[in-house]
Order: structure tokens, then sequence, then C-alpha cells
């Protein structure tokens, strides 16, 4: 029997450089990066995105307090959402609906904070919040929003460090098709530039990036790469079956052609070419195409001066030069590494492309590295190009966790 | 500290805890989980923050206390007292 056909009928976003999708491709047409400097505990002043969407559109003043940030922004998106579906929300059957978010990690926000608390009380446990159980479980980011959404169908995290937010759309993808639900909010969120720990221990891996101008930090590609810009955010979308989206006449922006999911096996942080291109390689399969019918790919390229060539050369070993209508781009030039949120965001940021045929650039790149000299790389200015009909989004992750996500135009 | 001063902490605490809740009207005779959106964590909070802000602690066993604002005050009014003395 052949799977249900998958479409994306609504996205809901929070971006360093942008609160919508369509404020988001506004900037990234414009090559408008939102990076800024931040005082980190103990650290001092450090280069991060940050978001700047309103938590009160969608939440009281107490949830927020009692919540968490990663909770937060996916109440935000989750709404924002549901709202660009379209979709009569209260009439859906609650138990039917599936909440699936990717996150990098979570629980260290909160737990840093508790500990930073009862330093104040010459730690002394009893200060500790009664909070920080349900904060920190790892489910939280879709456990609040399952509270906020009155969802009661299943709500729970994905765990895949880096490469979480495209696993969110890929589970939410398994389980329509399952049908374990009949709608899906999925998509990747992150908190963590409210963690210093994760600032510390790129900056100990030599991997946290510096540059005098924040929005020139994050760099794939470029010679003088040093390393990530920590981001948070999240995107969500809204996942339905083709069949149940064109019965409600919404909007879609485009069907899941296919996706992969593998390990390296090889190395707690070193990325490995050949399990990525495997991984790539595998998801063309899955939806039927080669390597020169995807007309965008995404990278994950997060500005290590090592991750960003072993990237590129699966990509090479994938796409070589008989792939004239590919075109490569990346969005954490822009916004930073928004971890659990990445692959989510960084799909979300192309999907215009179908409508407007132009691919936004990798900016700040203003001395190629040779290594990253990919064909049909799009440097610093947006391209207009003939024709968008595949969106190929990669998002790896450390422990040797790689996804590749495939949409592609939909055409009834 | 007076019983006024002491209703005065309680509710200060429970401005902060429930920032969504009008506490112009707060009836002093009438349990505050009748009058305001309050649970069992938010009282926990109120424990907190007493123990926090003013060094006082309240054993589980006296939670029942904090029901209102009026034995609140006369609960916590010589404890507050106490711990004066002590400074």
């Amino acid at each position: 029997m052949k799977p249900s056909r998958i479409v994306i009928t609504g996205v809901g976003l929070t971006a360093p450089n942008g609160n919508s999708l369509a404020e988001f491709r506004q900037n990234l047409l414009n090559g408008q990066a939102g990076i800024e400097r931040i005082e980190i505990r103990y650290m001092g002043p450090q280069l991060a995105g940050v978001c700047h969407f309103d938590a009160l559109k969608y939440q009281k003043k107490k949830e927020v307090r009692v919540g968490t940030r990663a909770g937060s922004i996916s109440i935000y998106c989750a709404r924002e959402a549901l709202a660009d579906s379209g979709v009569n929300f209260e009439a859906l059957p609650k138990d039917r609906v599936g909440i699936y978010i990717g996150c990098t990690e979570h629980g260290n926000v909160e737990t840093e904070n508790e500990i930073y608390n009862i330093s104040k009380f010459n730690y002394d446990t009893k200060y500790w919040s009664h909070y920080h159980n349900p904060r920190t479980v790892a489910n939280n980011p879709a456990g609040e929003a399952s509270l906020n959404l009155g969802v009661t169908g299943p709500a729970y995290t994905i765990g895949a460090a880096c490469a979480a937010g495209n696993m969110g759309l890929i589970h939410a993808t398994q389980m329509l098709r399952l049908g374990e639900v009949d709608f899906a909010i999925c998509g990747g969120v992150s908190e963590s530039i409210h963690t210093f720990g994760i600032f510390a221990g790129f900056k100990s891996q030599n991997a946290l990036a510096t540059h005098e101008d924040p929005h020139k930090a994050s760099r794939p590609f470029d010679k003088a790469r040093n390393g990530i810009v920590i981001a948070e955010g999240g995107a969500l979308y809204t996942l339905e079956r083709l069949e149940d989206a064109q019965a409600r006449g919404a909007r879609i922006y485009g069907e899941i052609a296919g996706y992969h999911v593998n390990s390296d096996a090889s190395d707690y942080v070193l990325p490995n070419p050949t399990r990525q291109a495997e991984c790539v390689n595998a998801a063309l399969k899955r939806s039927g195409l080669k390597a020169s019918d995807i007309h965008i790919v995404n990278t994950h390229a997060t500005a290590t001066p090592m991750g960003d060539i072993q990237e590129c050369e699966a990509i090479r070993a994938v796409f070589g030069e008989g792939c004239p209508e590919t075109y490569i781009n990346n969005t954490k030039s822009y916004i930073g590494h928004a971890m659990g949120a990445a692959g989510a965001l960084e799909l979300a940021g192309n999907l215009p492309s179908f409508d407007d045929l132009t691919v936004h650039p990798t900016i700040n790149v203003d001395d190629l590295d040779p290594q990253c000299a990919l064909p049909g790389l799009v440097l610093n200015q947006p391209k207009k190009v003939a024709k968008v009909d595949t969106i190929l989004n990669n998002s790896f992750g450390m422990l040797g966790i790689n996804s590749t996500l495939i949409v592609k135009r939909f055409v009834p | 500290m007076t019983k006024d001063e002491c209703k005065k902490v309680v509710l200060d605490i429970i401005a902060d805890i429930a920032p969504d809740e009008d506490l112009s009207n707060v009836k002093p005779d009438v349990r505050l989980r009748d009058q305001l959106q309050l649970d069992s964590m938010d009282f926990l909070d109120i424990v907190m923050e007493l123990r926090k802000r003013h060094g006082i602690e309240v054993p589980e066993a006296d939670y029942m206390q904090l029901a209102s604002l009026d034995s609140s005050a006369e609960y916590l009014t010589p404890k507050f007292q106490a711990l004066a003395a002590k400074k």
C-alpha cells in the first residue's frame, strides 16, 4: 500500500531575525542577520542569536514564570502555526492531535538556574525550586504546548542533538502515516542561549565564534570562520494527510517527499562525510528523486573549520558536478546555530522559494574557503532561478546523528 | 510587625507568584484558593518565598494556616516578631 501523502499546511516560527515566516524570509533576502552580544553567567558578553517574540501573546504571566523558555517558544510557534494553517482548531478532536518537538537538549538552563539560586543560600537544597522537575523533564517543551492548547494526544520531544528539527517533521510524518494521529504540530525548538554550559563547552572545544561585528560572526564556508554562534528559536509546522488538508481547503506549502536518519557510529563530535552522504542518498531514494532533481540544498554547516569541510565533502560526493540546477545555501550565517530548532527554522526560511523562485544566499562569505567551494553555492546575494520544485534540508548532530528531509512543491 | 504588615508581606509574595491576578479586593477572611487562581504549587511558592525573603519556616503540618490572609497573619505575625526579637 502506498503511504499517505503528507503536506505542510502551516508554519509558526521565531528566529533571531524574525517572528513570522514573512519577516524571517524578508530578512534572509535582505541579508539581515540577527546576532547580538549578551551577558552569559560566569563568562561575560558572548555572541548569540536572541529571539524577541512576545511570549504574552499566547501565555499568561504566570505560565511564563512557571514554565521554561523552551516551553514559551513552543507555545508561540505552535499557536502561530495553527493560526497560519487556518484550521478550525476548536473543532479538532484533541486526542487525535500529536505534538512532536525536536530538541538538542533540555534541562540545562533550569538546572544551572537552580544551582545559581542555591549558591546564594550556601548551597542549602531546601531553597531548590519545586518547579525543577516539571521544568527539566525532557518532554517539557511539548508538554507545555499540550497544556496551553488542550491537546490530549501524544505530545513529546525527540532528542536528536542538532538533527532534531528535521526529526520533529520526520516523526510527525511517520505518525500520520501510521494513523496514530490525524493532525500534527511538529518541528524543533531551542532555549540554549540561556545555558552558560553550552557556551563554555563550545569554547573549551575551540568552537565558539568570535568577531567584532556580531552580524559577521557566523560565517560558514568563509576561510576565516572560527566557530559557532549559539542561537535560540523555534519553528513548528502543521502537518496533515493530503486528503484531510484538501477536504478543508487548506493552503499547502509543500509535500514531504522523503527523509532519512542514520548514525555515524564513529566519533562523539567529528562528523562523518561518508555517513552524511549515505543519509542524503537514502533520502533521495525514498523520495524517488535523483540528486540532479534537487533545486535547493540547505546545508547544516555551523562554521566550524572542520565541520564545514566534512559536509562539503558529503555534498560533493552526492551532487558532484552534474547537477546544474542545484543551488546550495546556509541559514546559520544569519541566525547562528539554533540547535534543536536549526533544521526546522532553516527549512522554513527556504519554503517561500517555491513561490518566489529565489534562493536566499549564504552571507558573510568574504573569502570563500576553496575546500567549501561547491558548485551552485549561492553567496552573499539572493539568486533568481528558473525552477524550485524541491528543497533538501540537512541537519546533523553530535554523537553522529544525521537527518535529511526533502520537501517538494505540491502538485495535486 | 503588625498583622496588617504581615498580610502585606503575603500579598506582595502572591503578587509575584500570581502576576495575572487582581489583588485589589482580596477578602482577608476568605480562603485564598476560593478567590484567586492558586494551586498547590503556588502555596509551595508562598512557603519558599517566606523562607527566602524573610527566613520564616512553615512546616508542612502548618500549611493550612496559610489558607486566608487572616489566618496567615495570625500564624506568621508571632514568627516575624520572634525573628525580630532575635536580631
